[in-house]
Order: C-alpha cells, then structure tokens, then sequence
C-alpha cells in the first residue's frame, strides 16, 4: 500500500494561509463589533488612589471604561496544569483590586466605537498612585531566594543522586563556572488577541491560545458560568512559542468588556510594551555548574544550581538543571532550583522551558571541560554517553544519539575543527566549530477524536487540539488517509473549537505524539466498521469474506490477492443506505509521577472502547523512558574587528521518531534552532533597575532573527519509528531544536575567538 | 500622485515616531495636497477636532475595486482594510514598522500599512495578499511557498509574499544574501526564512 505517512506533503491548511483567508482570533467578522483597549500601571509596586476616566468617558463613540471599581468579579481559578487550563498570574485576576504588583499590570479597559477612538481615550486617563519600593532585578539585596518544590505539572525541581560533594572534591579535574541568560520575550508575530461576545448567558470566544480547552474550562470557572455555555474557538494561531500556553488577562478581560457594555468587544494586545508585560516571557536564569572527571574524560559527579525568577502572584520555575539529569552517564549529580520573586508579571514557559537556557549553560561547561582534559568536545560526549537512563537505570524507548552525532559531525566538518581555539583565521575573519547535545522529553498524553466517514467517499475528523504552526491539520489527515485508505485530497481534520472532543493543548510538544494514535485508532474503527457491513451484506462482492484478507486503498475495499473482488466505500454504503459510519476513540496514557502503568490506568475507567485505541495505549513507562534526543554541530565567523558573529551554517541531526511529514518536521528543527540564534547572539530584554520598567520595550529594541541573519541549514533525521510511544511512532518535534543550540553556537564563537562569553547574548561589545 | 505618497513615507524613515506623525500629517492635510475630501465644514486644527468631528472621504483601488470610504482621519491603512473592509490577510504584528506583516503594495510599491494614514491613500492602487491570486490560479509566489513550506504559523505570511513581490519587480535582489537583506524587514518568527529565500528564487527564475 502506498503510504501517505511520511511523505513531505504540502500543508493542508496552506492555501489558506498563503492566500491571507485563514482567520486568526481578531478576524472573525462579529456583528457589532467595538474596541476594548488596555491600560498598563506605570509604576512597579504600590496600589492605585484614584483613576480618572471621566474626560475619556466624554469622549464620542467611548462606550465604557472598565476599572477595578466597576469590573465583575470573579472567582479564582483552579488548577495549575496547562492540559486543563492555567491562568499565569492565578493571584493577579485582572480589575480586581486596586494593588499594583508589576509594571505594566493592566488597570483598566476602554471600550470604544473604533480602535482609534479606544487608543486615544486611553491616553487621557489619568491616574494617581501610592508607590511603594519594588523588588525589580534578580540581583537586588531585597530578593530572597528560596527552593521551590513543585515546578509545572506537580514535577519536582530538585534532584539528587549519588554522593556529590565528595566525588567533587575527589574529581581529577574540575571545573566550576556560572552562565547567564537574560529575559526573553517570545514574540509570537500575533499579538494576544480576545474576541468575546454573549448571546444571553451564552459565550462565544475567538483567543489565540495553544490550549482551547484549558481556555473554555478557565472561563467557566472564573466567570461563573457553565462549561457547556462557553465555547471557545481559535483554528489558528499566530505563533505562540509558549506564550500563548498559559492564559493571560486578555481572556477575562474581553468577555468581561463585552458583558459590562453588551456588545462584542476585541482586545488585541499592543506588540509595543504590552507583549513585553502582559505576555509572558523566559526569566533570567543564573546557572552555576560544577563538573568533577578523571583525567579520562568520564565524569563523576555534576553539580547544576539555577536561580530564576517568578513573580509575587503566582509561582513560575524555569527549571535549567531538568536535561542535565538525562543527558549523560553521570552517576553522582544534584539538580539545585532557587527562586526570586520579583515586581514583574509572571514568566511562564518559553519554547523547550528549562531545557534552552539549561542545555546552554551545561553544554558549554561540557566544552570548558573537554578543553580543560584536551579531548575533543564530541569525544567527551562519547565517553559519558548514556546507555539507559541515568535517573532510573530504564530503557530509553528509542535512542539513536550516536548516529546524531556521525550524521551532524559529517555534515558541519567537523573534521576541519581545530582544537586550538582563535586558529582559524583569515583576513580578518576567525571561523569556529561548535557542538552539543539536544534533548527533550517525549511526552504523551490524552485525546478523543471524533470521526466520520461519508458515503460520498470522504472523511473528517475533529479533535479540540490546536496547529500552531507544527502542522497539526496536515499530519492528523495523513494519518486519516492511511488508515481508512483514502486520499489525502479526500480527508480532512478539524481542530480549534471547544465543541469538538478534547485533545491536548500545544505544549511540551506533545500534540502529534498524543492526537495521533486517537486519530489513526478512530480511522481504523470506521474502516473495520466498513468492512465488516461488506462482510456481512449478501450483496456485497466481499459477503463472507475473512476482514484480514480484505485492504482499503484509495477508498475502495478489496479483497487482497484478489483485487478485482471489491467495491468503493460510497458503492458500500449507499446501498447500505447509509449516509456515514461515526465513530469516536480516546486515547490515554496520562500518567504523573508515582502512578503504575499508563494502560491500566486509562482503560480501567474507560466505557468499551474501540479496539484499536486499546492496542495502542501501551506506552509502558515501567520499562521505558521515552526521550528524545540530536545533536546541533554550528560554524561560525566572527568579524575580529567588529566582533559581529554571523552563524554559517547549522547542522542539526534529530532522533525523534518516525517523520510524518519531513518538510513540516524540517521547519519546526530550523525554526526552534533560528529561535537559538536569537538567544546566543542578539535577544536579550532589559528592565529599568530603578524604576523596574521594561525598556526594550518594542522589535526595534528587542532584536530577533531576521532573514539577513540566517545561515545555511542541514536537518537531518534518524527517522526511525518508537513503536514504545504509540504504533504512530513519532515524538514531538517542537522543541528539541532549540535545545542545545544555544550552546554550539557559544561554543563555536569561542572556537573562533578564544574568548568565552558566560553571559548571553552574545553580542558584539562582548567580543572585542 | 505617487510622489507625495514617497515624501511622507520619507518622513517615516527620518525617524518620527508615530505620534509625532500622526500630528504631522495634520499638517500636510490641511495643505489639501493628498486631495482628500473633508466632510467637516472646518479643516481640522488640532487633535482634538479629530477624534470628536471630523471624518475624511477617501477613494482608492483595493484589487483593482474602487471603494469610497469615510474615516476617521487616524485610521491607519492597515486598520482600514483589516477592520473597515475586512480584508484580514493584511496582518498588524507591531502596528509601527518594525515587522513587516502588514507589507502591501502601493501603486506597485512595498509599504508598511500601519504606517500609512488610509487617507493619505486617495486615488492609489493597493494590492493586498487577496489580490494577488487570480480567481483559483495563486500568485507563482504563494505557490512557491506552499511548495518549499515557506511558513508555520502564517501570520508573517501574506507579509512575507507582499514584500517578495515588491523585491522581485524592484530587481535588486540578485544574490541570496542580497534577498536576505532586502527581505530584512520581514520578521518570520516561525523562523521559515530559509524556505522563504527558496520560495522566492524560484519564481525570481521563473
Ligand atoms: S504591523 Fe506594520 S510593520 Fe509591523
Ligand atoms: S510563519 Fe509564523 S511568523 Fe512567519
């Protein structure tokens, strides 16, 4: 049978896009339709005395201005898990109080006839504050650490194995460093957007968010009203990169706008300020790690101890050290997480949370340390690689790490590398080589599909997940076509509503590897059901026949060494008169920390499901740790004169499964390490120390990528297929691209130069 | 015609921010030099008079359809095609010229529409992602960037194939690192550059 399943097929929903009609959350044409408009805190700690709106109120076509004293109230939020909805900042509900936790809360919303009346209103609002001294840099005396112990999902931040301190002590070489890495802001290329109306109690809500569900169920709950009177709709999403993983203000506060004027209100968040306050971020991190190894390269003992930051109204912890436990055979190693609470919103995660500025700081101490023993920086990684994993002594579902690394060493030259770093130089132009590791967990989860198959020949299924760019609609209908043996042309899948059944939000990269084996189970049932209407019709060219002898292509049942015996699945089922076969599936092997296995648990509360489902719910974490893993090998040129680094080339090898779709999986490899560039060399955000106020505050201040910066790209993968994780056989791809990255490119800088930056970005200044 | 539209895009690229803008152009409407018509008796004066009185008319071509539209005077290009005429394939990422996803073509020219003034715009040719298509035949370059998968998320998009429209009729460009430089202000964070610069050379040989 000719696959469709790993063919670099054009994206479904690329005609769409291509031609401006895909319709993100501020373009749904709503009758009535006005504009709400935020206003931020200008100060950074204190509460507010008074706000004046009564000058803005006057204005022509201002509808309402919503403040603390005349917003709803509403109820807190529970929870705290992503999958079910996670509101960021759980102690900060917006228009609630008059207390001022960050700059740039938001204080009030004008609603007005046109944007351009709502901007200008807004300007003439006047307010009067009680300020109060802030705690605004991770570094003030006022900040007081302290060791979190939960981070997102209930995991444990903290870890330890083995004796430490006193292998450290012992180690033949040692090497003690502290990295850096600054705020980041995602800046997905879509503002935050929230378009809400009522119909009497009814909600309907446009968001741009990676989590559907997790918004439908935190309006429920925050506004008081029945899951099944909110439905929340976003079949398309500008980007997101986490910033759109947890819930934000702009959610509450355009149903909140549109209930208090009864009209339907938009708020669309202003790139400038607002997406750098009220959006989300990566906080500062501060990595201090120790490596103890003998004089051979094998390490013995690893220390990594990470500060990061979260804010006074809820608790966010980026934990760096969570890849340095996986990453290689380290048998003695203490993960350390403090925190700092800091006047600033909350962060939440960023592409790869912990793992990017993790892998950073640790795969650079890997290079240091390959130095420090004059081994080469692959070779070290060789010596400590890790078999099984080192946290357990599990298997790893599928690890192809070794063959990452010949394919990215081959690709880069790295050959050509040498080890003398600042040696490579011509004119005035030094080149360098870096490495490292990438690697991110594989993870899975729970997703209902709902599926139809028509008499006419076709087929559309509907999962409430979301395609923010991974290529969701695309891979799910190749996995439709395949398995009921239709053409692609021929399938199609739905997702972004609230009414279809629920699937996972777009986080931890888990949307294909947890959507797709429902989606493939679900297909499987409606094509058996198929068959086994032929088997059983007299009048059917396949009556009596075995259903393992009958295949499906190209929507046509036969029987298999017979092919002419058949018949289409619209010949079936209009004579059946049957205009479509419905089925539903549900896969699920959710699990956290400390329950038994996945498969019991799901299916024992499970109501008799398809059989397909159930084969395919085995992800037996018994046995198996189910982690990816590639290698980044980077060149680079570094301008001795100006100290401007321009990247070369990157040369990503990934081990991440089965490729569905090599061009949708290459695009999310390139994209995460182009994401990489920007953190090694130009992204970085800066606040105020004395007034705690962002200051590179818009794009041209916060620099991100542009197509001027782009090296040549080589991604490659092992593809081979991880049947442990589902009969699908991939893991995500999300996010492993961005791990790592960071790293090789510091690493190839000193490479290059001999001058080894601890403090990212690295930019120029730094450099000469 | 054209040539007033290039003297205040000019103005954009000494450096004012857009407030000072706004208040320029004041200026240069009540010169009458941009030819729109004013429903209100007075020319506007002040700020002020703007948001509590004043509209302008303004006629353009939007994919070669005349339309006549009555605005606020603050109206940006890109906030009167995305919310006025709901043409959304224009997209606002940063609603000040520092990202490129609103990039149209103007009388054949690439342009930042958030930093146009919709009534500025009377009696030019704007051509917007919509148009570019020809009934069911796609633009070679939106076909070239559904084959090289020139984009993830699509919000940069339209941006993307706007500005490379104007690129490629400019005919500057004639290495990738000239495309890469010229296409600079176009801001993917998807980071599906190196497909775009793919999408672009194909249809530059064509
Ligand atoms: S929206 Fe116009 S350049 Fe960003
Ligand atoms: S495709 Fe998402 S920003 Fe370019």
């Amino acid at each position: 049978m000719s696959m469709i399943v790993g063919q670099p097929l054009d994206r479904k929903d690329g005609k769409l896009k291509v031609t401006g009609a895909a319709p993100y959350a501020g373009e749904f044409v709503v009758p009535g339709l006005v504009y709400g408009v935020t206003i931020q805190s200008t100060i950074t700690k204190g509460h507010i005395n008074n706000i004046d709106t009564t000058v803005a109120q006057k204005l022509k076509g201002v509808l309402g201005v919503m403040t603390y004293k005349n917003a709803m109230s509403l109820h807190q939020p529970t929870g705290s898990d992503p999958s079910s909805g996670k509101f960021a900042e759980k102690d900060l509900l917006p228009l609630q109080s008059e207390r001022i936790f960050y700059n740039g809360q938001h204080i009030a919303v004008v609603i007005a006839e046109t944007f351009e009346i709502a901007e200008y209103a807004a300007s003439l609002i006047k307010v009067d504050y009680n300020e109060e001294k802030s705690v605004s840099d991770i570094h003030d005396p006022e900040a007081k650490p302290y060791q979190p112990q939960q981070g997102l999902g209930g995991t444990s931040p903290q870890a330890k194995r083995g004796n430490t301190d006193e292998v450290l002590n012992n180690a033949a070489v040692k090497l003690e460093q502290t990295y850096t890495t600054p705020v980041y802001h995602h800046n997905p290329m879509e503002p935050h957007t929230t378009t809400a109306f009522w119909e009497d109690d009814e909600l309907t809500v446009y968001d741009s968010t990676q989590g559907v569900f997790g918004v439908q169920n935190l309006l429920s709950n925050v506004l008081g009203i029945p899951k099944n009177k909110v439905r929340v709709i976003s079949p398309f999403i500008g980007g997101g990169f986490g910033s759109k993983g947890f819930t934000w203000a702009n959610a509450f506060l355009a149903p909140m706008a549109a209930k208090f004027i009864n009209r339907p209100v938009k708020i669309t968040l202003a790139r400038s300020f607002q997406m750098f306050t009220c959006a989300g971020r990566r906080t500062t991190t501060i990595q201090k790690i120790n490596l103890g190894a003998d004089s051979n390269g094998k390490i013995s003992a690893g220390k990594h101890e990470t500060t990061s930051e979260t804010s006074f109204v809820d608790e966010f912890v980026e934990n760096a050290g969570v890849a340095t436990k996986i990453l290689y055979d380290i048998p003695n190693l203490d993960i350390v997480q403090n925190l700092v609470r800091l006047n600033r919103g909350t962060p939440c995660p960023t592409r790869a949370p912990g793992e990017a500025p993790g892998t950073y700081a640790f795969e650079v101490a890997m290079d240091e340390l390959a130095e420090k023993l004059n081994i080469d920086p692959l070779q070290l990684r060789l010596i400590n690689y890790a078999e099984k994993n080192p946290v357990d002594g599990k298997e790893f579902s599928g690890k192809n790490l070794k063959e990452c690394y010949e394919k990215g060493a081959a690709a880069i030259g790295w050959k050509d590398r040498s080890d003398k770093p600042s040696a490579n130089k011509q004119g005035r132009y030094l080149t360098g080589y870096g490495m490292a590791t990438a690697t991110y967990p594989a993870n899975r989860s729970k997703a209902s599909v709902r599926l139809k198959l028509y008499q006419e020949g076709n087929a559309v299924a509907a999962c409430c997940t979301q395609d923010i760019g991974t290529g969701t609609y695309t891979v799910m209908a190749q996995l439709m076509a395949d398995a009921l043996g239709l053409p692609f042309e021929k399938v199609e899948f739905k997702l972004g509503d609230s009414t279809f059944p629920q699937g996972p939000n777009s986080g931890g990269s888990q949307t294909m590897a947890t959507t797709g084996p429902a989606v493939r189970a679900a297909a499987l049932e409606a094509k058996s059901k198929a068959i086994q209407l032929a088997i059983a019709d007299k009048k059917s060219p396949l009556y009596n026949v075995e259903e393992s002898a009958i295949g499906v292509e190209n929507g046509r049942l036969y029987v298999i060494n017979n092919n002419a015996k058949g018949e289409t699945y619209t010949q079936l089922l209009s004579r059946n008169k049957m205009p479509l076969i419905d089925v539903n599936a549900t896969t699920d092997v959710t699990l956290k920390d400390g329950e038994k296995s996945a498969a019991a648990n799901a299916n024992a509360k499970k109501e008799p499901d398809n059989p397909f489902a159930k084969q395919d719910e085995k992800m037996d974490r018994e046995k198996y740790v189910f982690h990816s893993f590639g290698a980044h090998f980077v060149k680079v040129k570094v301008d001795s004169l100006t100290g401007m680094v321009k990247v070369e080339k990157i040369a990503s090898a990934m081990d991440i499964g089965k490729i569905l779709n090599e061009k949708t999986a290459k695009s999310q490899i390139m994209g995460a390490a182009i994401f990489g560039i920007g953190m090694a060399l130009m992204e970085g955000s800066v606040y105020d120390p004395n007034t705690g106020r962002i200051v590179t505050k818009d794009l041209a201040d916060y620099h991100v990528p542009v197509h001027a910066d782009m090296p040549e790209f080589d991604v490659q993968f092992t593809d081979k297929p991880d049947y442990n994780i589902s009969l699908v056989g991939a893991r995500g791809a999300g996010e492993i691209g961005i791990t790592g990255i960071t790293a090789a490119i510091a690493n190839a800088v000193y490479n290059a130069t001999g001058k080894r930056v601890r403090e990212l970005p690295i930019t120029p200044d730094k450099l000469i | 015609m054209e040539k007033k539209s290039e003297s205040s895009t000019d103005e954009i690229k000494t450096g004012s921010t857009r407030r000072e803008f706004l208040e320029q152009v004041s200026v240069i409407t009540a010169g009458t030099a941009l030819s729109v018509s004013l429903k209100a008796a007075k020319l506007p004066t002040n700020r002020k008079f703007y948001q509590e009185e004043g509209t302008v008319e303004v006629s353009f071509f939007i994919n070669d359809k005349k339309m006549t539209l009555e605005l606020d005077p603050r109206t940006s290009l890109l906030d009167a095609l995305r919310e006025k005429l709901h043409l959304t394939g224009t997209k606002k990422g940063c609603d000040r010229g520092q990202c490129g996803a609103c990039t149209v073509l103007v009388d054949g020219k690439r342009i930042n529409s958030c930093l146009k003034l919709a009534g500025m715009c009377e009696g030019a040719h704007i051509t917007t992602i919509e148009g570019l298509a020809k009934g069911d035949q796609l633009h070679p370059l939106q076909t070239a960037f559904l084959k090289h998968d020139a984009f993830q998320c699509g919000y940069c998009t339209p941006g993307q194939i706007c500005s490379a429209v104007g690129l490629i009729k400019e005919g500057h460009a004639k290495t990738d690192d000239e495309i890469r430089e010229l296409m600079s202000g176009n801001i993917c964070r998807c980071g599906a550059y190196q497909n775009i610069l793919e999408a672009i050379k194909e249809v530059q040989k064509s």
